[in-house]
């Protein structure tokens, strides 16, 4: 049974849809009204409010806090600079992806990790050598994510300048209604946004403070179910959707590397040893069996699939994370589409895939498994970059 | 977009499209981004022409005509990657209808909740409610072919136009015999008579005429406006039929976004200065001569102003011949409907006791009865405006905080009628625009008390400040009514349907060519789209 966030005396009042699911063990919201609509765009044009505590999150600090997790990420950690955020993943000793998520660096000797899963364990194991202490702090905070290009304004009129100047990754330490906070500017939509850490205890009064301020700018209570139209958008790899943990694996084929999921620029080769090194390193000599891409349907041959039943052509509601094969011209799969979803600010058909990298040059066009009356066909994708949307914003 | 100069930096170009709206923007997009050396002349210091914001009122964004977006073709957006250039549209979840002295009626995305909503005056009416929409959704996929591709031209006998005939009318005859008969129907009846085969209860049927007058000259009764009621329902967003939406920033976003993406294919838009005539020499386009007297030559000129404008003000006279020129002045324009944009200071309350604002997000309808919009348009047939009108009301900043301060709002009023031709002639429409916003506010006043407390400016366009802005001849917001003898392969007149026109390389792209008027792009981009396969530029 899951368990209630500290936020949930207010997230529940406003879920009116009751529409729940579990998300690692908390009650977890999928969209506040009916349909996701009106929260995705919240996202994309205003700002939408996320209760994003169900994440792990670990406090590393000690002498050693910044070498144990270079040994760990699959980024040299000891030069991300204080009030500094990165995004990373990290891998097991084959060089295949467990998780990936963010690691900040509050003070000197201190350090905040994010992940999907329980990742103490391995933070444990790996530390033994070094001066740390590690710590839980999953159940300690809540996370609130404000997402969406006037969550600048928003936060501004709570907290003033120390947010209003937060540039892109840097995290700042402030008050919201004299509650200390921590404010990342990150996110998992894509856009301007930010990720607000408090204390459990402080959960109301930092929700309220927010959504007060939030009044005038339109701001929406928003749920997973926009969330996941947003990344995908976005461009970003989910962790048991586009790829699995390798300690989850029963089966070798089922694991990914950093390379392989587009998330090769997290990785950093050339420093002190850390866990999959030279596994990567051969990998990225040897060059990656598959690679990470979006896919955007043909629109005409897509609603000509439908116009053959004498329908109207339908997109996906929400996002979908059943997986679609993938194949090349002759029929031969060359991969799978993990995700995707109907972009309403793109007016395109997306979808996120693994394939063979001998098939991953944008431009390339592949065919996908589609399903209409159900009859099973196969419809043209064009092989493109997963970051389908990017707008200025989110860095600016 | 980036900056624009009001001269053009070459004295020729292969295309000059005359006419900064989106359709004109549009074309020129696709032109450019065919390879073509494109230059677009505005006359005003912006461009979108009706589909255009602007900060009238300092910190508030009005979308000072078109204001909500519906028809923009999905492959546009795609093929001119607009949502790059700063396009976003998004979705109106609500129709509110206030009635006095009741909570009103509201539809929602919800379908049960609208289901519980139109019970309160008639169950049946609720009953058979999604039935009618399937209904108009299977009509809409015939219309939206024709939306789609060039119009076909019966009088041709062309194997490929009889094919495409052939094509719609095998569409046609794939309806089953209620659905023919229904089309058939939509295409001759009025609003109201339609709708009256379905619902019997107000506001619930007068709410829904009302989409068959906009813009026309013609009553919720006068037939031929059922039409024009398909023409509104064919609002697509995402593929789903009947969907409207706010564009982000103001209608005038999209403008801004088809400009830019023009821009990104090396278009060239001068602003500030407008065409004074079309430079033709044997019956053939050769350029263009601006208002300060300056000629810039084209390969092909292209004209994206309505037809009247492009015909018989930019053309010398006797370059065309009297029976081309009689039809064009047939055409009619008779512009009916006016725009009161405010500025509020927060957000007024609205009788009828419904809680929060939810229910606003989306438009407000303001037509009770049937009688009531018979009325206002009993009115503008003797030559004066509605005192009563019908109100199409939008408060984009609900959904949009960024077109107004924090907690301020911007409130837009489409009302009909506002005859062109008043009774004391079009010319006295400045002494007359006060009392017509007077008018419009003291009608929102019935169900939204409040109304002046909240007001802090107001901007008052009337169909004769419509032409005088943009140059929509008698104001007319479609570039011409959408009735059934301007339609398809008569738009704008028999024979010329094709974007082309008598003049050797002059072209016509705007919403006076098919499909028409709205902001969809659909003209600007089928014009573009046939004058590169006719290697006409
Ligand atoms: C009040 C109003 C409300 C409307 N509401 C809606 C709505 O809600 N939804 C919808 O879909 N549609 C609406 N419409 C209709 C829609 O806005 C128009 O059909 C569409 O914008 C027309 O686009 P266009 O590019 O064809 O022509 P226009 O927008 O008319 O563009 C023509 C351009 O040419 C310029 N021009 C004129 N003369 C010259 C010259 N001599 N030299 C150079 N330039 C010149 C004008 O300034 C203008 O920019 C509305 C229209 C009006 C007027």
């Amino acid at each position: 049974m899951p368990i209630e966030s500290p936020f949930h005396a207010r997230t529940s009042q406003l879920c009116t849809s009751m529409r729940w699911k579990d998300w690692a063990g908390y009650f977890a919201v999928c969209s506040y009204e009916p349909c996701h609509e009106q929260e995705y765009f919240a996202y994309r044009h205003a700002a939408g409010l996320m209760d994003a505590t169900p994440l792990f999150k670990y406090t590393v600090s000690g002498a050693d806090a910044g070498r144990l997790l270079s040994r760990v990420m699959t980024r040299d950690i000891t030069k991300l600079r204080v009030g500094r955020v990165t995004y990373c993943c990290w891998c097991d000793d084959a060089g295949k992806i467990m998780d990936d998520g963010t690691v900040s660096r509050l003070d000197d000797d201190v350090y905040r990790v994010t992940a999907a899963e329980p990742t103490l364990h391995w933070l444990r194991l790996n530390a033994r050598r070094y001066q740390v202490a590690i710590e839980d702090v999953t159940t300690k905070y809540g996370i609130l994510a404000l997402q969406g290009p006037l969550s600048r304004g928003i936060l501004g009129h709570v907290c003033g300048r120390a947010v209003t100047d937060l540039r892109f990754f840097r995290l700042t330490q402030t008050t919201i209604d004299r509650r200390p906070v921590t404010i990342t500017r990150t996110g998992y939509t894509g856009d301007l946004g930010y990720e607000v850490w408090c204390d459990s205890a402080d959960a109301l009064p930092v929700y309220d403070a927010i959504t007060e301020a939030g009044q005038n700018y339109r701001l929406m209570p928003a749920g997973l179910d926009a969330l996941d139209v947003a990344r995908v958008e976005a461009g970003f790899v989910m962790n048991g959707v586009d790829y699995h943990s390798s300690n989850h694996c029963l089966i070798e084929s089922r694991k990914s590397t950093p390379y392989e999921l587009g998330l090769g620029w997290t990785v950093q080769l050339d420093r002190d040893p850390f866990i999959g090194q030279s596994k990567l390193r051969e990998e990225k000599q040897r060059g990656s069996q598959w690679s990470f891409v979006g896919l955007d349907y043909d629109w005409v041959a897509f609603e000509r699939l439908f116009a053959r039943h004498d329908l109207p052509p339908q997109t996906p509601h929400g996002a979908w994370r059943d997986p679609l094969p993938v194949f090349d011209r002759t029929g031969r799969q060359v991969g799978q589409a993990t995700s995707g979803a109907w972009s309403p600010t793109l007016k395109k058909n997306l979808a996120l895939a693994s394939v063979k990298r001998s098939h991953a040059a944008e431009g390339r066009e592949l065919l996908i498994e589609a399903t209409v009356e159900f009859e099973r066909t196969r419809t043209p994708v064009t092989v493109s970059a997963p970051m389908f949307f990017d707008p200025e914003r989110k860095r600016g | 977009m980036n900056p624009t100069a009001s001269k053009p930096t070459k004295s020729s170009y292969d295309a000059i499209v005359i006419g900064g709206g989106h359709n004109g923007l549009v074309c020129a997009a696709y032109l450019g981004r065919a390879g073509k050396k494109v230059l677009v002349v505005e006359k005003r210091p912006v461009v979108g022409g009706a589909a255009v914001s602007e900060e009238v009122v300092p910190g508030f964004t009005f979308s000072v005509f078109s204001y909500v977006v519906s028809l923009f073709r999905p492959h546009i957006i795609r093929e001119l990657d607009l949502p790059r250039h700063g396009m976003q549209i998004l979705p109106m979840e609500t129709t509110y209808n206030p009635v006095p002295d009741d909570r009103g009626l509201v539809r929602w995305g919800d379908a049960a909740r609208t289901r519980r909503e139109i019970e309160r005056f008639s169950p049946n009416d609720a009953s058979i409610y999604p039935e009618f929409g399937l209904a108009m959704s299977r009509l809409s996929r015939f219309t939206k072919n024709i939306i789609d591709t060039t119009a076909p031209e019966p009088a041709s006998l062309h194997p490929k136009e009889l094919i495409k005939l052939l094509k719609l009318a095998k569409q046609f005859k794939d309806f089953d015999g209620d659905m023919r008969y229904l089309n058939l129907k939509l295409m001759t009846m009025s609003a109201v008579d339609f709708l009256e085969e379905w619902f019997e209860s107000e506001p619930l049927l007068p709410a829904m005429a009302g989409s068959g007058i906009i813009g026309t000259f013609m009553g919720v009764r006068s037939p031929g406006t059922a039409y024009v009621l398909l023409h509104h329902y064919m609002g697509e967003i995402d593929g789903a039929y009947r969907a409207w939406g706010f564009a982000k920033g103001g209608t005038g976003q999209i403008s801004l976004a088809c400009a830019r993406a023009a821009q990104s294919f090396g278009v060239e838009i001068v602003t500030d200065v407008g065409v004074s005539s079309i430079d033709i020499a044997n019956g053939r386009a050769r350029g263009i001569v601006l208002d300060n007297g300056d000629q810039v030559s084209a390969k092909t000129v292209i004209s994206s102003l309505d037809p009247n404008r492009t015909f018989l003000k930019l053309i010398p006279e006797g370059q065309l011949d009297s029976d081309f020129t009689a039809s064009i002045r047939r055409y009619k324009n008779r512009g009916s409907s006016g725009k009161v944009n405010l500025a509020l200071d927060r957000l007024p309350t609205f009788a009828g006791g419904r809680e929060g604002d939810h229910h606003l997000r989306g438009d407000v309808t303001y037509a009770p009865t049937i009688d009531y919009i018979e009325k206002a348009y009993d009115e503008a047939k003797y030559g004066q405006f509605s005192r009563n009108p019908f109100l199409n009301i939008v408060i984009p900043s609900l959904n949009d905080p960024s077109v107004a301060p924090p907690g301020k709002h911007v409130l837009s009023a489409f009302v009909q009628y506002a005859p062109y031709n008043i009774r004391e002639g079009a010319e006295n429409w400045p002494q007359q625009r006060d009392a017509f916003g007077e008018a419009v506010i003291d009608t929102i006043e019935e169900f939204c008390p409040d109304i002046r407390d909240c007001l802090i400016d107001k901007q008052v366009i009337s169909p004769w400040d419509i032409e005088r802005m943009i140059g929509l001849t008698e104001g007319n917001i479609f570039q011409g009514e959408l009735s059934l003898e301007q339609l398809a392969f008569l738009r704008p007149v028999a024979g010329w349907s094709r974007y082309q026109t008598p003049i050797d390389q002059l072209w016509m792209c705007g919403s006076g060519t098919h499909p028409g008027g709205g902001v969809m792009g659909a003209p600007g981009e089928l014009s573009a789209k046939t004058m590169l396969s006719k290697k006409a530029v």
